[in-house]
């Protein structure tokens, strides 16, 4: 039930393909600190294409997956939000100010390109 | 049991008044006669369908093919006390009939027709026994309201549905999301905008994000007169929502009105790209997607 | 009417996802756009986790409700549980909720979701949610 995570030179894909339990989370959660240490990642990608709902806990545990992320210097972008969903986030409430977004994996690619190509 | 006469039909109601479930043996005795009488009835049914000028709209031969149809499904109905065949079939021919305008007080019309030319020829059955005839009534009656409800809720509920999916139709028709550019849309609000319209103005463009990849959006409202404080929080959950898919939004066409409204309502406008006019709007847009825009020189004039 | 009510036990975070399944379902089935299931899934999963988180366990009811026009045309949600309960509830249906401020309880969110929305609460007793979201049209 673990998250898959493909590395792709210097970036790490994580595809998530269902709704995560809270151990599942954290688990993502450690599984990429611990590769970003191990291939020195310096983007990661959350594809979220095959959620189809966003509640406040899935929004704070990709918000803190950022963060972690971010103080181990690798920028997340989550990618794949479906319409729906995106429109349930807002009527909620749920800003997401500081998990950048993308439309979709090549969206996502050329992001972090753009941030972390120097 | 009080007196009456012998006819030797009485044979199989003696049997049904034996047992304490007396009714319960006369339903298949009178699904019996109405499958027997099969020919008859339906030629009586679909002629009084005719001289009551319903459906109108569907040849004789259909209106015999459709009859046929109902009133076996309706003699199954009463045999087998299940209305889940007739729901299904009620359903399916709704889908055929609604297309062709047949309207719903034709739909109750026939089916209650049928439910007199059925009762009738169980008065003619039946005449010589009131009592009898009674008793066949409390079996018929409620298996034939049943069946007559089923129907005329069933053609109901697809119309209904039906209606429902061409409003769809229509609202999405009269509002395009246009793509101008590759990864650019455009929506153009024209008129007076609710609640509901906004919500599906929304969706609509979301579900065109992600259709077009688009990068950029731009939204003119130049054609908005005014709106109020749902409507602009519509609009701002409309710009939040776009930026969770990746997109940017360029509002164009904020009227001084509008603006001092949206002002006024204390919404957070720092998070609003706005521009004046649409055709600013495309060139910050292009701008944003890396577009090199060159204009040409205007002719000369005198 | 072959729709049905539906109950679900809540205890795990796997019963939150059949919970939010079951909503987007009934909303479907009663004619809800894809967007109005989202919003009812979403909101379902907001209560569920919460009852998991705070409660422990409880239950979600989902049933089609028919408003007085013969057709189903909403989606009533009932969370229950006999949890601690909310001590001031009005305090935790504030608005905080996107700034952190609020409870996190996720409540204020679910009200935000749906059409109508009622919440009963007693310390030491338990806690009950019902809400529900009519199909647009």
């Amino acid at each position: 039930m673990a998250v898959p995570i493909l590395k792709q030179g210097d970036y790490l894909i994580a595809t998530i393909q269902s709704a995560m339990t809270d151990s599942e989370a954290e688990q993502l959660r450690d599984d990429l600190m611990e590769r970003i240490g191990r291939y020195r990642s310096r983007g990661i990608i959350v594809d979220i294409t095959a959620l189809d709902v966003m509640d406040s806990f899935a929004a704070r545990s990709l918000r803190n997956i950022a963060h972690m992320t971010l103080l181990r210097g690798a920028d997340t972008v989550v990618v794949g939000m479906q319409p729906e969903v995106a429109f349930a986030m807002v009527q909620l409430g749920l800003t997401f100010e500081d998990v950048h977004t993308a439309l979709d994996l090549e969206e996502g690619l050329a992001f972090l390109e753009a941030r972390t190509g120097r | 049991m009080g007196t009456s006469s012998e006819p030797a039909a009485r044979a199989g109601a003696d049997v049904a008044s034996t047992t304490s479930g007396g009714d319960s043996t006369l339903l298949p005795e009178l699904v019996a006669h109405l499958r027997e009488r099969r020919t008859q009835l339906r030629e009586e049914w679909a002629r009084r369908i005719t001289e009551a000028g319903l459906l109108t709209a569907m040849t004789s031969d259909e209106v015999f093919n459709e009859a046929t149809s109902v009133y076996d499904n309706y003699v199954e109905a009463l045999e087998t006390g299940s209305v889940e065949a007739l729901e299904e079939y009620a359903r399916s021919l709704s889908e055929r009939i609604i297309p062709r305008g047949v309207e719903t007080y034709e739909v109750l019309g026939i089916v209650l027709l049928l439910r007199d030319v059925l009762a009738r020829s169980l008065f003619e059955k039946y005449q010589h026994d009131f009592e009898l005839l009674l008793r066949v009534l409390d079996a018929y009656e409620p298996a034939a309201n049943r069946i007559a409800l089923t129907v005329a809720v069933g053609f109901v509920e697809e119309r209904e549905r039906v209606i429902r999916q061409q409003q769809e139709a229509i609202r999405d028709l009269s509002t395009p999301v246009l793509q101008v550019r590759e990864r650019l849309v455009i929506l153009p609000i024209i008129g007076a905008l609710d609640s509901q319209r906004a919500r599906q103005l929304t969706e609509q463009l979301l579900r065109s994000i992600r259709t077009n990849r688009a990068k950029v959006v731009v939204i003119d409202i130049t054609g908005v007169p005014e709106i109020d404080s749902t409507v602009a929080n519509h609009l701002v959950q409309t710009v939040d929502a776009s930026r969770l898919m990746g997109a940017n939004v360029i509002i164009t066409g904020l009227s001084a009105e509008i603006a001092l409204t949206l002002v006024t309502l204390g919404v957070d406008l720092s998070k609003v790209n706005a521009v004046g006019d649409l055709q600013g709007g495309i060139e910050e847009a292009e701008r944003l997607l890396g577009y090199e825009v060159i204009r040409s020189q205007p002719a000369d004039q005198r | 009417m072959p729709l049905g009510r539906i109950r679900i036990v809540i205890s795990t975070d796997a019963d939150i996802v059949v919970a939010r399944r079951s909503g987007r379902e009934l909303a479907d089935q009663i004619g809800c756009s894809h967007t109005d299931a989202t919003l009812v899934a979403t909101a379902i999963s907001e209560v569920a986790r919460n009852i998991v988180t705070h409660a422990g366990r409880g239950e979600i009811i989902i049933s089609p409700v028919d408003e007085g026009t013969g057709e189903h045309t909403a989606v009533e949600v009932v969370a229950r549980d006999e949890g601690p309960g909310i001590p001031d509830v009005e305090r935790a249906m504030e608005d905080g909720y996107s700034t952190g401020r609020g409870l996190g309880l996720g409540l204020p969110g679910a009200r935000r979701l749906m059409d109508t929305f009622e919440i009963t609460s007693e310390v030491g007793v338990g806690t009950t949610v019902v809400m529900r979201k009519r199909r647009s049209t």
